[in-house]
């Protein structure tokens, strides 16, 4: 078998059985990396000497029995928001082209401590801001599966990368779905967690009470050794949570007889594709099959999460965005004597488009005036969104829907309305403002051969019930 | 008739808090410090950080809180203030608008007219700015940030002052609670407190406020005074003119004696206030808050009229002793440990606050232990040392904290007690010196002491003057 | 109900934001503000009263750290993106007080 073909887990076990060297996994995603890159353009950072050197660091230890998890000795990639001390991280973004941090990103070192040897940092959305990584300071990157098409955004040359075999596994940001709609658009498997499980210390906030990061990954199995391996208690992050139940590879057991699956009947209206529908209902009756209670329902406030959503998010990240100025670290503008003109000519000449759009929208609903119309009445309907969600379930165990109303859109198509682009959020932003944990799984293709993904949402602290929902899907689905 | 102009002004005062770190990280706090030495990601805004709030910081806004009658806001918050300046970091400095800690206090201050109520709106906590420094040879600033997070709080009062002596007496009042506390050590001139006045005037009798301007750069009790002089002027002056009070800040300069307008196109001055995401609310539990209120020292007028009542020195000294904490503290353990109350404010009122304005150094900055000063009244007491000896020995303590007894000892500075010895030295000097003799016994009292002092000499100091006044008396009689 | 956003908002927005738009990129600026803001006039068909503002979306409080230092000198760490740096501290242009 092909080395790329493995998934993480089963190339760790090849490597801890000494099958497999770490250097050759790292060596065949390389290869990889060179038939493919230059289409695709995952990656804005390639570390292949660094990433050597860590091989064989981390070859000794398994070697001596000291390192023993399951992702020992996995080549994984790591999205360019994540602080990584000594290799340039910029956000895809001109303002940060420059910048090297000092430290690493907590995730990043736990994932480090587990044994995983980084490959490079992946292609984004500039600042986690849009649906399709085509905001990017460095071009945008293709879809593996159609490179016509967007591979979604914003973690897009995470998930890329991973169904592009360009690595075993990554980690993606997920804001308002930019970890499940890139694993839909690219056909692998991406899991956002219940905010506060992994640390955002060194994550480059964009929306602090949405954002998590989370794993994108060739399978269920390996989604849930990743999300172990990152999750952890930080005291350097204020939101990081404690949590009891941690042990997520032991909810991959193939069982969802009596689990209680609610369909929310708001989901499935207008602007669905008639493919994605199928293939999601298709889904449903799998798991019904297994013993699973499958029910329609009525969620509602389904509308008004997207404002609820860019009015929260364009606000903190206004606010975020601010330190970037061109005075301790990234662009500076050149030639610019005074000061206010060279903080507006620095963040003019180092922001794109849509982040500028966001960073004014975001101001201006905090402004003077117009603060509780606009954000404090946001903040009031986040409240009612979450409580929707916790009636919801009081009765269910887990929710199914779509990830996106369609399949990847072709390259280009998405950026000329913004609003439009902004409506294929739909089934992924509540999540973010509820803060619960929701996984995409890979659930059939459309008639062009793009993917479709199967949104599981869980309430809070359940990834397990999730993980085990979506093991039971991916070990029943057709083709298994 | 001219008219009568009343000026109304509150004071918005920051102080930094006496914590070993930082608000929101754990770089010291300390002075000093070659540029960005004590700076970490956090405190320097860099991409990816994040704030965990200092509980220390907690404990003493809420002290000071109850120290000025406040009610506490049991669940409080921290909002981001956001605008974009060199010495602050992210942009955004961390504060509290919507749910400070402390609202409704106040303080009461002396005036001619009797006591008065200084209303506190409110007080909350909030972290300081980097420094700028303007460099000399490039057009160019630079920015240190070890001063970036050090934790404030920001006292806002009430326009309830109505000139500078109350201001003052303000300021004073509000010093010597938060040293009492060990919040602070409140320095103006060190920048451990800033005052900002907000200043308006308007017709005596008028109800309605006028117009009011914001005062900064006050470094001194008597920049203030004035500042607020020259402010109320200008805008008297402004009204009798017709001409209306701009409400601006104003950069006070001191050495010019006038004050200028700050105002900037680029400063929308719209801060857009919002909720930290970053940071967890504050749940001050009744407990928590009983358990700071039980841990409250004792201020200092209630500590003044517990002396006046145990203690027997006179009301003078009392105040001289409270003023600092730190001195009161020496004063109460250095009695704890057996020493007569009289004694040793007598040492704290000549000699303490002798050295201290020679050496120009504050009271909270008096080295020597209750332990060591005991020692040396015990040892005056006993006469083992006389008071010109002790007087050496103290200055010794002040320095440097020495033991007297084992510096007595070492230098051998013990008074001679022995009669025969002393008796023997008297006659050495009585015999050289026939001329004091004859004075003397021709009635000049004051050549006795010329005598002592030359028996004193010859003893090197270690005899006790009163004896040897006695013994001389004797032999030439 | 239509948010007709002028040159004036733009200009105000651009100074809290410290951005300058090109007239072209102003232009476009007003209009996508003007939808964004239409879309979000939704909300106001919500009834909230009565509805507490959820700014953090799990009850955590009181997370604290003890007065520690734990940080020493990372001087050299902290000017190591600095695009302009003298005598250890970061350079900017010339503040005016």
């Amino acid at each position: 078998m092909n080395i790329l073909d493995y998934t993480a887990v089963e190339l760790s076990g090849k490597i801890k059985q000494g099958e497999i060297k770490v250097a050759e996994a790292v060596e065949a995603v390389f290869e990889q990396i060179d038939r493919t890159e230059e289409t695709l353009n995952c990656y804005v950072t390639l570390e292949k000497e660094k990433a050597l050197r860590q091989a064989a660091v981390i070859q000794g230890k398994i070697d001596r029995g000291e390192l023993t998890g399951p992702l020992a000795g996995v080549p994984f990639a790591i999205k360019d928001n994540m602080c990584t001390e000594g290799t340039l991280t910029t956000c895809s973004s001109k303002i940060l082209s420059n910048f090297v941090p000092t430290f690493s990103a907590e995730a990043v070192l736990n994932l480090e401590k587990a044994g995983a040897v980084i490959i490079g940092k992946t292609n984004m959305d500039e600042f986690a801001m849009g649906s399709t990584t085509e905001t990017s300071y460095y071009g945008v990157t293709r879809n593996p599966k159609n490179p016509e098409h967007v591979p979604g955004g914003s973690s897009g040359g995470s998930a890329a990368a991973v169904a592009a075999k360009e690595c075993f596994a990554a980690l993606g940001s997920d804001t308002g779905g930019s970890i499940r709609q890139p694993a839909s658009y690219c056909g692998v498997v991406g899991l956002k967690p219940t905010y506060g499980t992994v640390s955002r210390y060194g994550l480059i906030a964009y929306g602090s009470s949405l954002d998590q990061i989370g794993p994108l990954t060739k399978d269920v199995t390996d989604c849930a050794a990743v999300l172990e391996a990152i999750t952890s208690l930080d005291v350097k992050d204020s939101t990081s949570m404690e949590r009891e139940d941690t042990d997520f590879t032991a909810a991959l057991v193939k069982d969802v007889k009596g689990l209680r699956i609610g369909i929310p009947r708001d989901y499935f209206g207008e602007g669905l594709d008639p493919e994605v529908k199928a293939a999601v209902l298709k889904a449903a009756e799998v798991l019904k099959a297994q013993g699973a209670i499958v029910e329609e329902f009525d969620l509602s406030l389904v509308e008004y999460a997207i404002p609820t959503y860019y009015t929260i998010a364009a606000a903190e990240a206004s606010s975020n965005l601010e330190r970037f100025d061109g005075v301790k670290y990234g662009y500076r503008a050149e030639g610019v004597e005074d000061l206010h003109p060279m903080y507006k000519r620095t963040r003019s000449e180092g922001f794109g488009a849509e982040v500028k759009r966001r960073i004014m929208l975001g101001s201006f609903v905090l402004s003077s005036g117009y603060y509780d119309a606009y954000y404090l009445k946001a903040l009031k309907v986040k409240a009612l969104i979450k409580k929707a969600f916790d009636d919801a379930f009081a009765k269910y165990d887990v929710i199914l829907g779509p990830v996106a109303p369609t399949t990847a859109p072709k390259l280009g198509e998405s950026l000329l309305d913004p609003i439009k682009m902004y409506l294929g959020d739909i089934y992924t932003i509540s999540i973010n403002l509820a803060g619960l944990p929701g996984i995409s799984v890979p659930c059939g293709e459309d008639k062009n051969g793009l993917p479709i993904g199967l949104q599981l949402i869980g309430d809070s602290f359940q990834e397990k019930k999730l993980l085990r929902a979506a093991y039971t899907y991916e070990q029943c689905k057709e083709g298994n | 008739m001219a008219k009568q102009y009343e000026t109304v002004i509150g004071l918005e005062v920051h102080v930094e808090l006496a914590t070993k770190t930082k608000i929101f990280c754990g770089c010291s706090t300390e002075f000093g410090g070659a540029p960005n030495t004590h700076t970490c990601p956090v405190c320097t805004g860099m991409p990816g950080s994040l704030p965990v709030l200092n509980k220390q910081v907690v404990e003493y806004a809420l002290a000071v809180g109850l120290a000025t009658n406040c009610t506490i806001t049991q669940y409080c918050k921290f909002d981001r203030k956001n605008y974009f300046y060199p010495d602050n970091p992210q942009n955004y400095q961390i504060s509290q608008l919507y749910l400070p800690i402390c609202r409704n206090g106040y303080v009461e201050i002396d005036t001619p007219l009797g006591s008065k109520k200084v209303g506190i709106h409110e007080i909350h906590m909030e972290e300081d700015a980097g420094k700028l420094i303007h460099d000399e040879w490039e057009d160019c600033s630079l920015v240190d940030f070890n001063r970036s997070g050090v934790p404030l709080i920001e006292i806002v009062s009430e326009p309830d002052m109505r000139s500078a002596d109350e201001v003052i007496a303000y300021l004073d009042k509000l010093r010597m609670i938060i040293q009492y506390l060990g919040a602070s050590d409140c320095k103006l001139q060190e920048g451990s407190m800033r005052a900002d006045v907000n200043l308006s005037v308007r017709e005596v009798g008028s109800e309605k406020f006028g117009t009011r301007t914001e005062m900064k750069n006050l470094n001194s009790f008597r920049a203030i005074a004035r500042a607020i002089e020259g402010e109320r002027n200008r805008q008297i002056e402004l009204l009798e003119e017709g001409k209306p009070v701009i409400q601006e800040t104003r950069r006070w300069d001191d050495n010019k004696e006038y004050s200028y307008a700050m105002r900037s196109k680029e400063d929308a001055q719209d801060y857009r206030y919002f909720p930290d995401p970053d940071l967890a609310p504050v749940y001050i539990s009744d407990e928590w808050l009983e358990s700071v209120r039980r841990r409250q020292p004792e201020l200092r007028t209630e500590k003044m009229k517990r002396y006046k009542e145990e203690f027997d020195i006179p009301d003078y000294d009392i105040e001289i002793i409270t003023g600092t904490k730190h001195m009161a503290d020496i004063f109460e353990a250095t009695v704890a440990l057996g020493s007569q109350p009289k004694k040793v404010s007598n040492w704290l009122m000549v000699e303490t606050l002798r050295l201290l304005k020679e050496k120009e150094m504050e009271p909270e900055d008096i080295r020597f232990s209750p332990e060591n000063l005991a020692k040396l009244i015990e040892l005056t007491e006993q006469k083992v040392i006389n008071s010109t000896v002790a007087k050496e020995v103290f200055e010794e303590m002040f320095d440097k904290d020495i033991d007297p007894q084992e510096y007595v000892e070492e230098k051998g500075l013990k008074t001679v007690n022995d009669e025969g010895a002393l008796k023997k030295t008297i006659e050495e000097v009585i015999a050289v010196n026939p001329q004091s003799v004859e004075d003397y016994k021709n009635g000049k009292e004051k050549a006795i002491g010329f005598l002592v002092g030359q028996t004193m000499k010859a003893m090197k100091g270690k005899a006790d003057p009163a004896s040897v006044n006695k013994l001389l008396k004797e032999l030439l009689s | 109900m239509a948010n007709i956003i002028d040159d004036a908002t733009i200009e105000y927005v651009g100074i809290l934001a410290k951005l300058e738009l090109s007239d072209e990129e102003k232009e476009q600026a007003k209009k996508d503000m003007g939808s964004m803001l239409d879309y979000i006039d939704k909300l106001s068909e919500l009834d909230t009263t009565g509805v507490e503002p959820m700014s953090h979306v799990f009850p955590v409080q009181n997370v604290f750290r003890e007065d520690i230092v734990t940080n020493g000198d990372d001087s050299e760490n902290m000017l190591a993106n600095a695009p302009g740096s003298k005598d250890g501290m970061f350079k900017v242009p010339r503040t005016v007080e």
